[in-house]
């Protein structure tokens, strides 16, 4: 949307006439006062996220019942209600071993994880003021894996658990210094240059992981692999709390930059021109995506393509305002990620397909759709 | 990290200072002999300036005299190399980005947009200097009166990216308009527009002078600049050729010399503005 937008003085029947109308949206025809716009993205947005908020509460009993060893939902409520003193009953021996040490961290890792990459996501493009940019496709999630990996293959662990964490992140932060000082020019990011950087990135992080697997010895290997292909399959309670604080400060602070994020859509100049530090609020976001994404790394491995399909979708719903979009996209990924890693728990049982792979399997094909879209809309790679 | 972040943010929105009532011929900005370098060519060299309130000031001169620098200027946006820019009384780096933007409001030569906004949405931003103040409650009243103003006022639900270049240009004016400051600075709001609407412009830029604000207007067209403007400054080649009333800067000799292309300057039959016109020989 950004790049055709920029139609040179007095050339605009001749931009209408190619890119422009691609563009169009049937919704341009429709003439009408000027307020209901504004009150229907809202509605809409209330709608969305009553609606998630719901299938997520049900997606997550569904995920802690079902499995190799199934608990009736009914029975997974009466131990939760026990365990918080509200009454309910606790399940035999085994079940509650199941539920509580297996499951339940599970849902609460997918919870944490998809939120983290859902809402990184819609940062990342409002701060790239473009719709193709993502933890992973530009290398982020690469990066902080590297971090990860060094940390193991070296057999790092000056800050305990916390090791692989900060290891992650450190990786995470330096990759996304690095994309972005790379991909701008003139202020502006432009889709290709972004795409290329990611390609680069990825493929130096990539040989970086190799020679990680290179120097570790075999248990290692496996851990590695682990990073590589993306899954929740080893989620415990103090890995839970070890991606919490991460997670959760990146999740409370994003949101009070959504109405600057607003502004920056009109680029940088007017942004600033409407009172927005630039500067600042561009270094505070991207520590932020730093933060979400190595949260979401260091337990998970790289989960691609949540962070882009999941804002992008919402974007097509409820409009464009970050507002919505940057909390509204950390309840998608959650959504999104306890269905994806129910589905990778129980779609090939008793085999578990790693959740990196099922989520690249649904996501690539997306992202080939919107470079399409894209494309189209801009009349070729300008 | 975070924490002090959000401390920071919430500290800097409380510590704003808002601007006081605006004197009536007040100075609104000045640039004061000032030097801008860009990419290692001395663009601005030596200007001075001084834009008061109720005052329509335009800047003319041919491409690459420094027009659009000297509006970056004193927008704030280019740290000079020499001398300095004032906003509202002040040096324009003391003001934070929000203090300014409560102070002046520009409208960029080309309108870009990176995600699907829908236009009510484009203006509404123009009131985002305002959250938090008291002038919030007025936000609706402002967003509307400028949208009837730069005649957008059915686009509201429309999505930005489906209008017309023009069109384009005259939501970001409302978007400008609605943002209420003291000073307006427009760099070519004309260029994408058709007749009517440039008249329509310069029609909102006297009556905002008019109401007491003060309006820095870039412009190509020296008829529009002549008819409109209380003050029309020539730059050429990064300094100032001629400042003052249209009648009195637009002699044949200054602009022949300046446009490098010989022009008549003759009196309107029936309301006596000066009219440009190139001479065409041959």
């Amino acid at each position: 949307m950004g790049h055709p937008s920029r139609t040179p003085a007095g050339a605009a029947p001749a931009a209408h006439g190619t890119g422009l109308d691609a563009a169009s949206d049937p919704r341009g025809v429709r003439e009408g006062a000027a307020s209901p716009a504004p009150s229907r993205g809202r509605r809409r947005a209330a709608l969305l996220t009553c609606g998630m908020a719901a299938a997520l509460a049900a997606l997550c009993l569904l995920s802690a019942g079902l499995g190799a060893y199934d608990i009736p939902v009914g029975d997974v409520m009466g131990s939760l209600l026990h365990r918080a003193g509200l009454g309910g009953a606790p399940l035999d021996r085994v079940g509650e071993s199941v539920l509580w040490n297996v499951r339940l961290p599970r849902v609460a890792l997918a919870l944490l994880v998809g939120a983290s990459l859902g809402c990184a996501g819609a940062l990342m493009q409002g701060v790239f003021g473009n719709p193709l940019a993502e933890p992973g496709v530009i290398g982020i999630s690469m990066g902080a894996a590297v971090g990860a990996v060094a940390s193991i293959a070296l057999g790092l662990s000056f800050l305990g658990t916390w090791t692989i964490s900060v290891c992650a992140f450190a990786g995470g932060l330096v990759t996304v210094l690095l994309v972005y000082v790379l991909s701008r020019s003139g202020g502006r990011t432009e889709v290709v240059t972004l795409i290329l950087t990611g390609i680069a990135v990825n493929a130096f992080a990539g040989a970086l992981v190799g020679l990680g697997v290179f120097l570790a010895d075999n248990a290692q290997i496996a851990q590695i692999a682990f990073w590589q292909l993306g899954s929740l399959a080893q989620a415990t309670w103090p890995k839970v709390l070890a991606v919490l604080p991460c997670a959760l400060a990146g999740l409370a602070v994003a949101p009070w930059y959504a109405r600057k994020l607003d502004l920056l859509a009109l680029g940088e100049r007017p942004a600033r021109h409407l009172g927005v530090d630039v500067e600042r609020l561009r270094l505070v976001l991207v520590l932020v995506v730093a933060l979400l994404t190595a949260a979401a790394v260091a337990v998970a491995g790289v989960i691609t393509f949540v962070g882009l399909l999941v804002p992008h979708l919402l974007r097509m719903a409820a409009g464009p305002a970050h507002r919505f979009l940057v909390p509204g996209s950390a309840l998608g990924g959650a959504l999104v990620l306890v269905a994806g890693d129910l589905a990778a728990r129980t779609a090939a049982q008793p085999a578990e397909l790693p959740l990196g792979v099922l989520t690249a399997l649904f996501g690539s094909p997306f992202f080939f759709w919107l470079l399409r879209r894209t494309r189209r809309k801009q009349g070729g790679w300008a | 990290m975070s924490a002090r972040a959000l401390r920071s943010f919430l500290a800097r929105r409380g510590g704003r200072r808002l601007p006081g009532p605006v004197v009536a011929g007040s100075v609104r900005a000045e640039a004061r002999s000032l030097h801008v370098r860009l990419g290692g060519r001395a663009v601005l060299a030596g200007v001075d300036l001084t834009v008061r309130a109720g005052e329509v000031v335009a800047l003319v001169g041919p491409n690459g005299a420094g027009k659009s620098t000297l509006l970056a200027a004193l927008a704030g946006d280019l740290p000079a190399e020499s001398g300095e820019v004032r906003v509202d009384g002040l040096p324009a780096g003391a003001w934070s980005a929000g203090e300014l933007a409560l102070r002046r409001a520009v409208l960029p030569q080309t309108a870009e947009l990176s995600f699907p906004f829908t236009v009510g949405e484009v203006v509404r931003m123009g009131r985002a200097p305002w959250a938090g103040t008291a002038a919030e409650d007025e936000d609706g009243a402002a967003v509307r009166a400028a949208m009837a103003a730069a005649d957008v006022a059915g686009f509201g639900p429309r999505p930005f990216a489906a209008l017309s270049g023009g069109e384009r240009a005259r939501v970001a004016l409302a978007r400008v308009l609605a943002q209420r400051t003291a000073l307006l600075l427009l760099d070519e709001p004309t260029a994408a527009l058709d007749l009517r609407h440039q008249e329509v412009v310069l029609r909102i830029c006297r009556e905002r002078a008019a109401e007491g604000d003060a309006v820095v207007v870039v412009l190509h067209d020296l008829g529009l600049a002549g008819a409109y403007a209380d003050r029309v400054a020539v730059l050429h080649e990064g300094r100032i050729a001629a400042d003052g009333p249209p009648a009195r800067v637009y002699t044949p000799e200054l602009l022949s010399r300046v446009y490098l292309q010989p022009v008549d300057v003759i009196d309107h039959p029936r309301t006596g503005e000066p009219l440009v016109i190139p001479r065409r020989e041959g």
